[in-house]
């Protein structure tokens, strides 16, 4: 039994083999192949298998399943057959191939062998040949050793003399060149004392030599070229670098210093008018220094003087200690460094003398040359940017250029308000002058004056204007740099200047509105006058010149953000029109209240005389407010007024005084005054409530009813203090039905004269001790009479 | 109900004359004097009740003629000094008298036009050789019974014997200056011992010293136009306040005439009269014949610049007020416009009794009595 099981497993693993040869997938039948009953698997068992077909099958199916069986085994031992006689002659091919193989090898080892046995015998020989050979090539590498040492020996002792000869020949470079071809070996066999004599020989012409490069590096007048081989032998020789780099540079500051910027000094020096003392120059350079130059001449003087030089002693530099080192960084960055500060401080220097030279161009009037002579400074500048790219000089440059420009700015802006306050003299002036003629004349004037006082400050804008427009212009190559353009004509031209004078004009119009006690002698007509302007301003100049302004200097809108806005300059420019009008009306008014309350304090009311006139103050007051009335029709609308319905009621009145008078005629007792106060304030009531010193509108019907109410106010006031007789009321009442005949047609609302005349009566009424009213028509017959 | 609110009282004639009652400090009480020159005049005695916000009246006959100027005295609550207009038919006369409530004040007074009492005439103060009377001025701390009447151009000193019911001439000086000076208000100084009067006349505001009768201080072109009225800082000696036509109040120190120390430009036509609150010198009335009262905190120019900086007890209360100062430093300006009236408002004078009341009368009869904004208040006193 366990001898078939072990059968069974080798059959099984022939069987695997089998397989694998012909590429039968055994995992195809995996999952059957652990089925006993399964003929095809891995796990058949013929037993179980049998069993199972007796068990399952009838007796015919089991012989079906017999004859289907051998079948299949006769058609598997045919198979078998075929493929062993298939595999039987390669076998046999395969057995003869190796047999012919062994021959061939034996043959093979025996001509190795032979090989060997050659190759010994000719290390012997050679072997034998270089010991014949040896001692002869030793002598002769020994002698080669020599010769070349006593050829070094016969340089190093013929050194000191080449080295002076080539020093009497001025041949420094080919002495450098021999002196470090020997200073190495000099330096190691210091200690013998014949090469020590050689040695201090030599290092005594080496220091000849560097003494005689010293003299010519420190030369003045030596050419930079001459200069570039010193420093290079003498680095070169081993002086320290950063030494000959400060010695260098000094040298360099020295000659600058004395030389251009001296001239740049002394011209300033005389641009501000000061002695300086001559040296012993030559006549040309004395000439030169003491003509002052203008500003062209100056920066041309210090581009073609202190700036090109400066350029010469940067590139030879840089020539020099920049790009031989760079093997060494540490000496590159300080040469660098020493450079950069130098060229630093002579720069600075530079700017401030040119600074101060622009400064003092302040007093011309003329921008061309200073534009000019700014735009080659610039110019210059960014070519040494380029040449020493790690500082930025035009920024520096920019600065002074835009400080110049705001410089002029400032002196323009000076110029306008010095200018506008001449216009404000000659306007008193002119408003002075003529008033000893005839007062008429003064008012035909004050529109003249307006547009005169307007057309010169425009004129003098454009013209300041077009001045600073040369700092724009296309071929100056700083107006197109951005940081150098967008200040200057933001900052500086709009708000700087335009924004600045308007903002002047209005905080002195404001100054005359405040200071009553100290300038109580501006003229009236001053006042109007600015007014007008400061309107006109608003309405259109405002814009008109900001316009102008952004267009001569093309200001671009995205900025406009951080600009004062054209809204706000009116809105100012509206608030001091309406100041000044304010305060005109108030002048105006008070001048003629002061008349009226001058004419009601000094009367004796109680005991007048029945009136038989009007009195002249009354005519006074209308010939003033006409006077005015034509002033201001000079330089405002007439403004719009409330038409009442029909020109007829404008000779009745419809008083509340007088209904009560007719009703009870003489019997002003308790009773009616009673009645009086209820009816005035029953038209208080409807009325509006007058506001004495309010705000007027721009239109001479608004300003002239502003005088009138503040008068009549006034009166009122004054007839309130008083008390009156019979005669004194009947005074008034003449007097009101004068002013009502004459004002009505300064105001715009009738209305608010007749109220404000009534309120008088009826104050009057109120304070009078025997009130009888007279007769309307011989009222009206006296004012037609006056 | 809203305390803020204004009471209004109505006369029935015009007036310009108003004055606290100021020898009384426990009532809210104000005396009005009417200006009529046709019907008889009367003094209307107001008492205000604060709590129930209702104005009672008592109403004197004033027999001798319209009212204009009514002083109380400042040491018997029941007299007071009228100056008043006593017109004939050819000619009038400013004439002064001081007189005496008939009774103390009766609430519960019948309402009956027809019983209204007279006034009891104490004694006048004649002397017309003087001209006529402006104003009567009381002694401000009422220590002293001496009065001074402004005429014309002089300045009259009188003692004032109530129980004798006369009053002396003790002393007068004259004012000289250009053309004919007339002066239209003025003022006792409180401080220095009472001994200073301001008087103003036309744009100038003078200073006297009534011992030797003599000018002491003058401010030249105090206004513009003409000055209507001075009051003196209770708390500050030398402080100032003054109004005129040129619609403006203006401060000053006086012993520097040349400058004011502050303008204030609020109303729009002649401010008529200025006024400091007894307790709190920062609050200062102003009213104009623009119809219009003014309450200006002036707080720069008062004895307290930097808030209330009494020592308090109460140390809760004292974290607050330290909270609140740090917060809000006062600042000048405009507390309040009062638009009540409808016509010139030409007397305004604060209570006597409660710092935060004060009455302004317009010339239509037309009493108005306010408060100081209540957040104002809490601002001051916390």
């Amino acid at each position: 039994m366990a001898d078939e099981d072990q059968q069974q497993g080798n059959k099984a693993k022939r069987h695997g083999m089998l397989k694998m040869y012909y590429g039968i997938e055994e995992d195809q039948d995996g999952g059957a192949s652990l089925d006993p009953c399964d003929i095809n698997g891995a796990h058949f068992k013929a037993d179980t298998y049998l069993a199972r077909l007796i068990k399952e099958k009838t007796l015919t199916e089991l012989m079906d399943e017999e004859s289907k069986t051998l079948t299949q085994i006769k058609a598997l031992d045919s198979d078998m057959q075929t493929l062993v006689y298939e595999n039987y002659n390669k076998f046999i091919s395969a057995t003869d191939t190796i047999r012919k193989m062994k021959n061939d090898f034996r043959k093979m080892e025996d001509e190795m062998d032979h090989l060997a046995t050659n190759m010994s015998s000719i290390t012997e020989f050679s072997a034998n040949i270089s010991c014949t050979l040896q001692d002869r090539r030793q002598q002769i590498t020994k002698l080669a050793g020599v010769h070349s040492l006593l050829k070094k020996l016969q340089f190093l002792f013929e050194l000191p003399a080449r080295l002076k000869k080539c020093i009497e020949m001025q041949a420094y470079s080919q002495a450098v060149r021999y002196y470090s071809k020997a200073k190495r070996i000099l330096h190691q066999y210091q200690h013998m004392p014949s090469f020590k004599g050689i040695s201090e020989d030599c290092n005594k012409i080496i220091q000849e030599l560097c003494q005689l490069l010293r003299q010519q590096f420190k030369n003045k007048e030596s050419t930079p070229k001459q200069l570039a081989e010193c420093v290079d032998l003498l680095l070169q020789l081993g002086e320290p670098a950063e030494v000959l780099c400060e010695e260098f540079l000094s040298h360099a500051r020295q000659k600058i210093d004395e030389e251009d910027l001296k001239v740049l000094d002394r011209q300033i020096c005389l641009q501000r008018g000061e002695e300086i003392k001559m040296e012993g120059e030559s006549p040309a350079q004395a000439y030169l220094g003491t003509t002052p130059m203008d500003v062209l001449e100056f920066v041309d003087s210090g581009c073609n003087g202190f700036l090109s030089n400066i350029c010469l002693v940067i590139a030879f530099y840089n020539d020099t200690f920049l790009n031989k080192h760079q093997e060494d960084d540490n000496t590159d960055a300080m040469a660098l460094k020493k450079l950069v500060h130098f060229v630093n401080e002579l720069m600075e220097k530079y700017f401030n003398f040119v600074q101060r030279r622009v400064q003092l161009e302040k007093e011309t009037g003329d921008n061309t040359i200073l534009v000019r002579s700014l735009d080659r400074f610039h110019r210059r500048l960014q070519a040494m940017n380029k040449l020493l790219p790690d500082t930025d000089f035009s920024r520096a440059g920019t600065e002074i250029v835009s400080r110049a420009a705001k410089d002029r700015v400032g002196y323009y802006l000076q110029t306008l308000k010095q200018n506008f306050a001449d216009c404000l003299t000659d306007i008193r002036q002119n408003l002075a002058a003529p008033r000893l003629v005839g007062k008429q004349d003064s008012s035909a004037q004050l529109s003249d004056l307006l547009h005169s006082t307007q057309s010169t400050i425009l004129e003098q804008i454009k013209s300041v204007l077009g001045n600073l427009q040369a700092f724009t212009a296309s071929d100056i190559t700083f107006a197109m740099k951005p940081y150098f353009r967008g200040p200057f004509c933001t900052q500086d031209v709009r708000e700087g200047l335009i924004v600045g004078f308007l903002n002047h004009i209005n905080s002195v119009c404001e100054e005359f509105c405040e200071g009553t006690g100290d300038r109580g002698s501006v003229p009236p007509a001053l006042l109007l006058i600015l007014s007008r302007l400061c309107l006109d301003f608003e309405g259109s100049t405002i814009s008109y010149l900001l316009t102008l302004t952004e267009e001569q200097f093309l200001l671009e809108e995205n900025l406009s953000h951080s600009l004062t806005p054209v809204s706000d300059l009116c809105t100012k420019a509206k608030n001091t029109a309406q100041r000044l009008l304010n305060h005109y009306v108030k002048v105006q008014g008070l001048s003629i209240s002061q008349m009226l309350r001058k004419s009601v304090e000094t009367r004796d009311w109680l005991n007048t005389i029945e009136p038989r006139n009007v009195r002249a103050v009354m005519k006074r007051v209308i010939e003033d407010i006409t006077a005015i009335d034509m002033q201001v029709g000079q330089l405002y609308e007439e403004g719009c007024r409330k038409e009442r319905s029909s020109d007829s009621s404008r000779r009745t009145h419809p008083h509340s005084y007088s209904v009560s008078q007719n009703k009870k005629p003489g019997q002003w007792n308790y009773a009616p005054s009673i009645d009086n106060s209820l009816m005035s304030n029953i038209q208080k009531l409807f009325s509006e409530k007058i506001e004495i010193f309010s705000t007027v509108e721009f239109s001479k019907v608004s300003v002239l009813t502003g005088i009138v109410k503040i008068s009549l106010k006034t009166f009122m006031e004054c007839v309130r203090l008083r008390t009156f007789g019979r005669y004194g009321l009947q005074q008034i009442q003449v007097d009101t039905n004068y002013l009502q005949l004459y004002l009505w047609r300064f105001v715009s609302d009738e209305n608010l004269v007749q109220v404000l005349l009534d309120e008088i009566v009826g104050s009057t009424v109120h304070r009078c001790l025997d009130a009888v009213l007279m007769e309307q028509s011989v009222i009206d017959l006296i004012c037609e009479r006056g | 109900m809203d305390d803020e609110a204004p009471v209004i009282y109505g006369l029935e004639f015009q007036a310009r004359a108003l004055s606290a009652q100021t020898a009384e400090t426990d009532k809210i009480r104000f005396l009005v004097g009417t200006q009529s020159l046709r019907a008889e005049n009367q003094i209307h005695h107001i008492d205000f009740d604060d709590e129930n916000n209702i104005i009672n009246k008592n109403v004197y006959i004033h027999r001798e003629g319209e009212i204009w100027d009514i002083s109380a005295s400042t040491m018997d609550s029941n007299l007071l000094a009228t100056c008043y207009n006593k017109t004939t038919e050819s000619k009038t006369e400013m004439r002064g008298a001081v007189w005496k409530l008939p009774s103390d004040y009766d609430s519960t007074q019948v309402e009956d036009h027809s019983s209204h009492q007279s006034l009891q005439l104490v004694c006048h103060l004649d002397d017309t050789e003087y001209g006529d009377m402006k104003s009567v001025l009381w002694h401000p701390t009422g220590d002293s019974s001496s009065l001074i009447g402004l005429s014309d151009n002089h300045i009259l000193l009188w003692d004032l014997d109530s129980s004798s019911s006369t009053a002396k001439l003790t002393a007068s000086a004259e004012l000289e200056s250009k053309g004919q000076p007339k002066m239209t208000c003025g003022r006792w100084n409180p401080h220095h011992n009472s001994q200073q009067v301001a008087t103003a006349n036309d744009t100038a505001i003078r200073g006297w010293d009534i011992r030797s009768m003599q000018q002491v201080y003058v401010i030249e072109n105090a206004h513009g136009q003409l000055v209507r009225d001075v009051d003196f800082n209770p708390n500050k000696q030398y402080y100032l306040a003054s109004c005129g036509d040129d619609c403006k109040v203006k401060f000053w120190d006086t012993r520097n005439p040349t400058e004011p120390l502050k303008v204030l430009a609020e109303h729009s036509h002649w401010v008529w009269a200025v006024r400091y609150n007894h307790f709190h010198d920062q609050l200062v009335l102003s009213s104009s014949s623009d119809s219009r009262v003014i309450l200006n905190n002036i707080v720069s120019l008062s004895s307290e610049p930097f808030g209330h900086l009494v020592e308090n007890d109460d140390d809760s209360d004292e974290d607050q007020q330290v909270q609140n100062r740090s917060t809000e430093a006062p600042k000048d300006g405009v507390i309040a416009t009062y638009e009540e009236h409808e016509d010139s408002v030409y007397a305004v004078d604060w209570s006597s009794a409660d710092p935060w009341v004060f009455a302004s009368l317009s010339y239509d009869g037309r009493l108005v009595i306010n408060r100081v904004p209540r957040a104002e208040k809490y601002k001051i006193l916390l």
